[in-house]
């Protein structure tokens, strides 16, 4: 049997990614052949509104969507008009694919990990998955807004900027606040007083975000106070932006090795696969590798090409999907945000 | 036109040095000491604690001694904070038990800045295994083939499973008062409710409680349901909160049934393959087709 080639389209949030990856079904070698993502980049101190998002993706789309786009449509939709249309200018087979899925059959082929617990990490989502039984699992999750929502709304409160994206710069933030001002003294990070907020193996960000924004409206007011020549209450701490971000770091990361250690102890797994835009968080990444270590076991990690949201991984986990024999109808191929990880049939997996 | 570069894979990892699951863990320094008990013993390792069986006061009076162990992952203050808060907590949740009536190991001494709570040996065993003994025995005595069986024999069963719904009945009332008490547990399994013989009865064991052997006498299921392990405990009267303990304790009670179902007839594990696909469909067969 000839190698299977399939196109990837991605855009559920602010990436637009198409990709095209092929697998060869007698070697089962999987082999990358494009990865192309533009990102939509809002100016500081701005999320990526849906319609902005959604005029990007089809600016950079191919022309002939264009055309079928120009009414409003919001981003995923918008990918999802591409994709038919592609589908039926090319007589391709269409194959509706789930997010995460796509994240966690990439991180797979990508690190070898072959049956991990999974921490999938992003903007939208937080969840602690293991497989069983030809489902990914979810043990346990945000019970309110994602960690990746929480960071990136906190960079919003600090008005940092948004390229390459606002974790980036919350992450480099942080590795500052080692450091004095003139940035070669080391010093001692601050850690300051946020909530802590870890429920068996759920977790929730919302109160953390809004104690962190109090945190840095405290902040400001310092600010004003020594620019018109006041001094600080005696045993008041000066609260910097790199002590801020190192302590939404050190805290919300805490609860998802927390989490995913809970998880791992429970199902008696030693990988652990971290997936999503927030994996390529090189602390998330160290903390994560420190209890895997404890537990004798390790961390599996990919950089930004394939954690960050991509074409090819919805071409892989729509190879597999197709593989199996599975194909999306043109009158059904619907999207929604309500699919749950644990919905899919993981027809592809025996273990 | 130019082709692409395939994008080159990442290594993965190297495996760990020693992967094996004897991972040896350094004693909490309370325990490093030298006691004329003998050293003390790791019970069990979970995510976060680990406990020990060790001696209080005198080295005959057993106690358990749960260590709550740092994360290097974690910020020390941090994780100073998270230790103190949760060892804190859960003694204050077994005082209160122990004030409300329910049967819970009695709180010797805490420590929380090392992270060390010790408490009341319980002596007997975990519900699991006691139901799984108790259905293997009951296998053995009664041992019937896997064809129909005659009236006498369904009744002298249903008679021979009272002990069981005696048992059931305990745990639920014990869950009811915890409940009552304004307790959540968080991991209602079976593991984690101890069967503590009757005080009437000990005098028909050979063992002795006090000298940490178990018992080697013929048991039954009669004891008192001693809930244990409060790590994910909370104070709260929340009913989703409480209707997820159930659920817990639903699944784990039926995993037992499932233990011995496999142990009993020897086609299980075909009707069991059977049953991953009703529970993924989540409903009858379909009627369709």
């Amino acid at each position: 049997m000839a190698p299977l080639y399939a196109l990837g389209c991605e855009g559920s949030a602010n990436k637009l990614g198409i990709g095209v990856i092929s697998h060869d079904p007698a070697t089962n070698k999987t082999k990358i052949l494009s990865n192309i993502r533009h990102t939509f980049v809002s100016p500081p101190g701005t999320g990526f509104l849906p319609k902005d998002t959604a005029a990007h993706h089809r600016a950079h789309f191919v022309s002939v969507a264009r055309e079928a786009l120009r009414a409003w449509a919001p981003p995923l939709t918008s990918v999802a008009v591409a994709a038919r249309t592609l589908s039926l200018l090319w007589g391709l087979d269409l194959v509706g694919v789930n997010h995460c899925v796509g994240h966690i059959e990439m991180g797979r082929v990508i690190t070898g990990a072959d049956n991990p617990v999974v921490l999938y990490v992003s903007g939208g989502n937080t969840q602690v998955i293991a497989y069983a039984e030809q489902r990914y699992r979810i043990f346990g999750e945000t019970l309110d807004i994602a960690v990746g929502n929480c960071i990136d709304r906190f960079a919003r409160t600090l008005a940092i900027p948004n390229d390459p994206f606002p974790g980036y710069n919350v992450e480099q933030l942080a590795k500052k606040a080692f450091f004095e001002p003139d940035g070669a003294t080391e010093r001692e990070p601050v850690l300051l007083d946020l909530p802590y907020a870890v429920k068996g193996m759920d977790c929730s960000f919302s109160g953390i975000l809004g104690a962190a924004d109090l945190l840095a409206a405290q902040m400001r007011k310092q600010d004003a106070l020594l620019a018109s020549g006041g001094s600080l209450k005696e045993g008041e701490e000066r609260i910097t932006p790199e002590d801020l971000c190192f302590t939404l770091q050190e805290t919300v990361f805490a609860m998802l090795v927390e989490i995913t250690e809970r998880a791992m102890a429970h199902v008696g797994s030693k990988q652990v696969l971290v997936v999503g835009g927030v994996g390529c968080n090189e602390r998330l990444q160290e903390m994560m590798g420190l209890m895997a270590r404890d537990r004798g076991g390790s961390v599996y990690a990919t950089d930004e090409r394939f954690c960050i949201d991509n074409g090819i991984m919805i071409g892989l986990a729509g190879l597999l999907a197709w593989e199996t024999g599975f194909r999306t109808p043109f009158e059904d191929s619907t999207c929604t945000q309500r699919f749950r990880t644990d919905e899919v049939h993981i027809k592809w997996r025996s273990d | 036109m130019a082709t692409p570069e395939p994008a080159a894979a990442i290594q993965p990892p190297p495996p760990p040095a020693d992967s094996t699951s004897t991972h040896e863990f350094p004693l909490p320094p309370i325990l490093q000491h030298p006691s004329a008990a003998g050293p003390a013993k790791l019970i069990t390792q979970g995510a976060e604690g680990r406990l020990y069986r060790t001696s209080w006061l005198t080295p005959t009076r057993l106690c358990a001694l749960k260590h709550r162990p740092s994360k290097p992952y974690r910020h020390p203050t941090l994780d100073a904070r998270l230790t103190r808060h949760r060892i804190l907590s859960e003694a204050r949740i077994l005082q209160k038990c122990r004030r409300e009536g329910v049967a819970v190991p009695a709180l010797y001494g805490i420590d929380e800045s090392q992270g060390v709570l010790s408490m009341e040996w319980v002596p007997g065993r975990p519900v699991r295994v006691e139901i799984n003994e108790f259905l293997r025995r009951r296998a053995e005595n009664y041992p019937h083939g896997e064809g129909g069986r005659g009236r006498e024999e369904v009744t002298r069963d249903e008679e021979g499973a009272a002990p069981l719904v005696g048992l059931m009945r305990r745990i639920g009332e014990a869950v009811g008062k915890l409940h009552k008490a304004g307790i959540v547990h968080g991991d209602l399994t079976t593991s984690n409710m101890m069967v503590r013989p009757w005080e009437k009865d000990k005098g028909l064991t050979k063992g002795h409680h006090g000298n940490g052997q178990e018992y080697e006498v013929e048991r039954s299921l009669e004891g008192e349901i001693v809930v244990i392990d409060f790590g994910l405990a909370s104070q709260g009267s929340a009913d989703e909160d409480r209707a997820v303990d159930l659920y817990v304790l639903e699944q784990a009670l039926f995993t037992v049934v499932l233990e011995a179902y496999k142990e009993t007839f020897k086609a299980a594990p075909v009707v069991l393959k059977k049953l991953e696909d009703v529970r993924m469909r989540g409903r009858k067969r379909s009627m369709l087709g």
